[in-house]
């Protein structure tokens, strides 16, 4: 990534994360006329922790998406699509209503189960390097079946809400959650984020082929644990908080890429940053939109996204037509 | 003496190989399909937890990192495919960059992404990526397959005259009897897993090729058993 670009993608992310805590501008103004304490309350309580969040898991979900993208070299792979998220829900789900453990902690920890779960089904099922064909068939099954099992959980839990209280978590939802819960999400993706970066120029090299990559030094049956493990950690954790985002992970590395000369590992930096924008775009544009009430994030990244990984379908089809 | 390697195992494949090859010296790999070519250079570029003892030029190579291994050993893969759609130049510059290589004319393919370029000119840049780092040891497999006439000649030259600045020497599987005779320092013949000879005089030729030289030109060797051969 040029000099010109990261500063650019930065400054965009200030002024996103900005726009995050400010807007919509005229409550806040008339609340901080009115009552300042009051106001302060709701740029901290509310909206800090909203926008802290959306940066976060978006970061997360590009890092995170690019990296198992390099790993798989394959554009199409990503948390989703792979069935990580799916795998993550499912876990927080039966951690949450069938253990009735609800602490941001066991959610947490139920979460990097299933998507470490999840991740290890899919690479005993696809192999590690998996046509697209049987990468996306495979994922599909995961997901199928992590969301067959999490509908399951949720019938047979005790609590009778349990569909009604789950449903808006499960499409993915920044709100309501306090300064706590957003730590929980985002101390485990910094951390992950770090790791991620500095397995960057060993995923570079992963793209000379296995055989190369092993000739050069690394240890890649070590270096596919590690992302493997790193991934499940970063989107587990944010899965627990934030429930199940989607098409974010797909879609940030496939432009950050195009910043890094088509670097896999290099592009996990601009992955990051573009993962952020794109989510706090999305969750401004939950916000913005006048439609009266709060659209579930998950289903404006899924309205949005759906489209371009269709496109993306396609564009593949026409290039490796003969 | 550039590469000491002993007792070299790859378990199925490989049983117990040892070699030494001297400075400057190009020695070719020769033997059948299946016979242990390419997992004697994978076991000594440390692919697939090889056991066996390795040094070039007085270093272990498997405890080096991808900053320093390259200027040891490199390993150019028989396979001319690659996962990612890198930049030629890019490409280049992962496998540890360095030298600048006129020989293989690529000035016009390097801002090219590799997946646009034939199978001749991505075999070139895949070889410019193995030779670039000036290796002490080059172990290359199959290295004119893909390779036109006039480059297959080309290539075998640039690897003798790179073996020439000094402490460097090659180790080339290749299946063209005729070029490894041609190039050759030393030829070494595998079959089952082993180096079963060296040179291609002698019966051991048409024993494990079920070739033999008739009229300076390799033929099967005419024998009642073989499939397709007795009608």
């Amino acid at each position: 990534m040029s000099a010109r670009a990261a500063i650019l993608l930065t400054l965009a992310l200030a002024a996103l994360f900005a726009a995050a805590l400010l807007l919509p501008l005229a409550p806040l103004r008339a609340l901080f006329e009115q009552d300042a304490d009051l106001a302060t309350l709701v740029l901290t309580e509310l909206r800090l922790p909203r926008a802290l969040l959306a940066l976060v898991y978006g970061a997360t979900l590009g890092a995170s998406g690019a990296a198992i993208q390099a790993l798989f070299a394959n554009p199409l792979a990503s948390p989703d699509l792979t069935g990580t998220t799916s795998g993550a829900a499912l876990g927080a789900v039966v951690t949450a209503y069938l253990f009735g453990f609800s602490a941001p902690l066991a959610l947490s920890i139920g979460a990097v189960t299933g998507a470490l779960l999840a991740l290890g089904l899919l690479l005993a099922l696809a192999g590690p390097r998996a046509e697209t064909a049987t990468l996306l068939l495979a994922g599909l099954a995961i997901s199928a079946l992590a969301g067959a099992l999490t509908t399951l959980a949720l019938a047979l839990a005790p609590s009778p809400f349990a569909f009604y209280d789950a449903y808006e978590w499960l499409m993915g939802s920044l709100v309501d959650r306090s300064l706590d819960q957003a730590a929980f999400a985002a101390v485990p993706s910094l951390l992950v984020f770090a790791l991620l970066l500095r397995l960057g120029p060993a995923l570079d090299r992963l793209a000379l082929g296995e055989e190369v990559a092993q000739s050069l030094g690394h240890d890649v049956a070590r270096l596919r644990l590690r992302i493997v493990c790193l991934t499940a950690l970063g989107v587990g954790a944010c899965v627990a908080i934030c429930g199940a985002i989607g098409f974010i992970g797909l879609i940030a590395p496939i432009f950050a890429r195009r910043l890094a000369r088509g670097h896999p590992g290099r592009a996990i930096l601009p992955a990051a940053l573009i993962g952020a924008l794109l989510l706090l775009a999305a969750d401004l544009a939950v916000r913005l939109a006048p439609l009266g009430r709060t659209l579930p994030i998950g289903v404006v990244t899924a309205l949005i996204g759906a489209p371009f990984f269709l496109w993306l379908v396609a564009h593949m089809r026409w290039r490796l037509r003969p | 003496m550039i590469l000491r390697a002993s007792n070299l195992s790859l378990p199925g494949r490989l049983f117990g190989v040892s070699i030494e090859i001297k400075q400057g010296e190009l020695v070719c790999l020769v033997g059948p399909n299946g016979s242990g070519k390419t997992s004697l250079l994978h076991a000594l570029a440390g692919i697939g937890s090889p056991s066996g003892a390795v040094t070039v030029a007085g270093v272990d190579p498997r405890g080096l990192g991808p900053a320093r291994r390259p200027r040891y050993l490199t390993y150019l893969p028989a396979a001319r495919d690659l996962p990612w759609p890198l930049v030629a130049r890019d490409l280049i510059a992962l496998g540890g960059g360095g030298a600048d290589l006129g020989a293989l004319a690529l000035e016009p393919l390097l801002d090219r992404r590799v997946d646009t370029l034939s199978t001749g000119e991505r075999s070139r840049v895949l070889i410019a990526r193995a030779l670039a780092p000036r290796p002490r040891l080059l172990l290359l497999d199959e290295p004119t397959a893909n390779l036109d006439p006039l480059w297959q000649i080309r290539l075998m030259e640039l690897v003798r005259e790179e073996l020439k600045d000094g402490g460097r020497a090659a180790l080339v599987a290749i299946h063209d009897l005729d070029a490894a005779a041609r190039y050759a320092d030393r030829i070494l013949v595998m079959d089952k897993g082993r180096i079963a000879a060296e040179g291609l005089d002698g019966p051991h030729v048409a024993e494990i090729f079920g070739i033999e030289r008739v009229d300076g030109r390799w033929q099967a060797v005419n024998r009642p058993a073989d499939p397709g051969s007795s009608r």
